[in-house]
């Protein structure tokens, strides 16, 4: 299972701005700009480079280790959101 | 204390060149992560450590061919240690044969092992250390890798790939504090090198320029160095250790 150590006590709501709040800071957009259609490659700073950035920032803030087609497949903030939920992150 | 507190992760730590880097990790004070298929191997090095530096090294037994096994391998270190400071991309396995009589299992073989390894050990090796900002890897290919060698078409092209790999990961990392280097061993005391005829070995010693087989330790000691602080403003680098033999 790639759960380490997650807080089940967590909200959803909680989830969902921690979650925003990396996004924000690895992307440099307020986290109110922050919607389910931000995209790789289709905001300007998310690049390939702040991909990787954007992970390992998401890794931290949840304690999880993103399989590497997760990775991939995480190609908006709403899929980010639904990736999580498979590591038991409640978002 | 040149890896004072580092987590210092070797694969092939079960002999030769990984366990003699494991125990001189040690001594320069980083807590050890041992990674081999034989965990008899992998039990007797741990024992070294513990005898020559009184530090206690954690084991993950890993065959690096398998890439899932590595996964699983660094949600364990990370599980138990929380974060990696340098990885030391050591296992490989040497089998020769002429270019006419190479089994493609044995291609497979020696390319997952030595070059498949080292990509998908370093990436999640950089997945660990991109939390920290900082980190250093350092991989282990062969003199091979740059002059070839007959009987070793699959063993050298493996090696070669590593230069490749080690050059590419350094350029991408270095922004995340990440340096990526390689020692390129010649010919070394370990069981890689034991089949081999006493002509052949006598052949060796007459092109090495320092007249003689280097130790495991002293390939050891340049990996810590690359590992460590020391080594701050290097990256992408190959540093042969060979005595000379390839100038």
């Amino acid at each position: 299972m790639p759960v380490l150590d997650n807080n089940p006590a967590m909200t959803s709501i909680e989830n969902e701005m921690k979650l925003r709040e990396a996004f924000s800071q690895v992307l440099s957009i307020p986290p109110e700009s922050i919607t389910d259609e931000v995209a790789y490659e289709k905001t300007e700073a998310w690049d390939s480079v702040a991909h990787m950035a954007l992970v390992a920032a998401i890794d931290i803030a949840f304690n999880i280790m993103m399989d590497t087609d997760d990775v991939l497949d995480m190609s908006s903030f709403g899929k980010a959101k639904e990736i999580l939920q498979k590591y038991g992150v409640a978002v | 204390m040149l890896l004072g507190d580092k987590i210092v992760w070797i694969t092939g730590a079960s002999r030769g060149i990984g366990r003699a880097t494991a125990i001189e990790a040690a001594k320069n004070g980083a807590r050890v992560v041992l990674s081999a298929r034989s965990e008899r191997g992998l039990s007797e090095t741990a024992t070294q450590v513990r005898a020559l530096t009184a530090t206690e090294p954690e084991i993950i037994a890993l065959d690096v061919s398998d890439p899932r096994a590595i996964k699983e391998a660094c949600k364990q270190l990370l599980a138990r240690l929380k974060r990696l400071d340098v990885l030391v991309n050591n296992a490989g396995v040497l089998k020769e044969a002429l270019i006419g009589m190479i089994a493609d299992a044995q291609v497979e073989e020696i390319m997952r092992t030595n070059a498949y390894s080292v990509i998908h050990m370093t990436q999640c090796a950089a997945r660990l250390m991109m939390r920290q900002n900082s980190g250093a890897i350092v991989n282990v290919t062969s003199m091979l890798a740059r002059t070839g060698g007959e009987g070793t078409l699959a063993y050298a092209a493996s090696k070669a790939a590593i230069i490749g790999a080690t050059k590419s990961a350094a350029r991408e990392l270095a922004p995340h504090g990440i340096r990526v280097n390689a020692v390129a061993p010649g010919v070394i005391k370990t069981d890689l090198i034991a089949h081999l005829p006493e002509a052949r070995l006598q052949e060796y010693q007459c092109a090495i320029k320092m007249g003689r087989l280097g130790e495991p330790h002293e390939v050891a000691h340049v990996i810590v160095f690359l590992a460590s602080d020391l080594a701050s403003y290097v990256t992408g680098q190959v540093v042969g250790v060979d005595g000379g033999m390839c100038i």
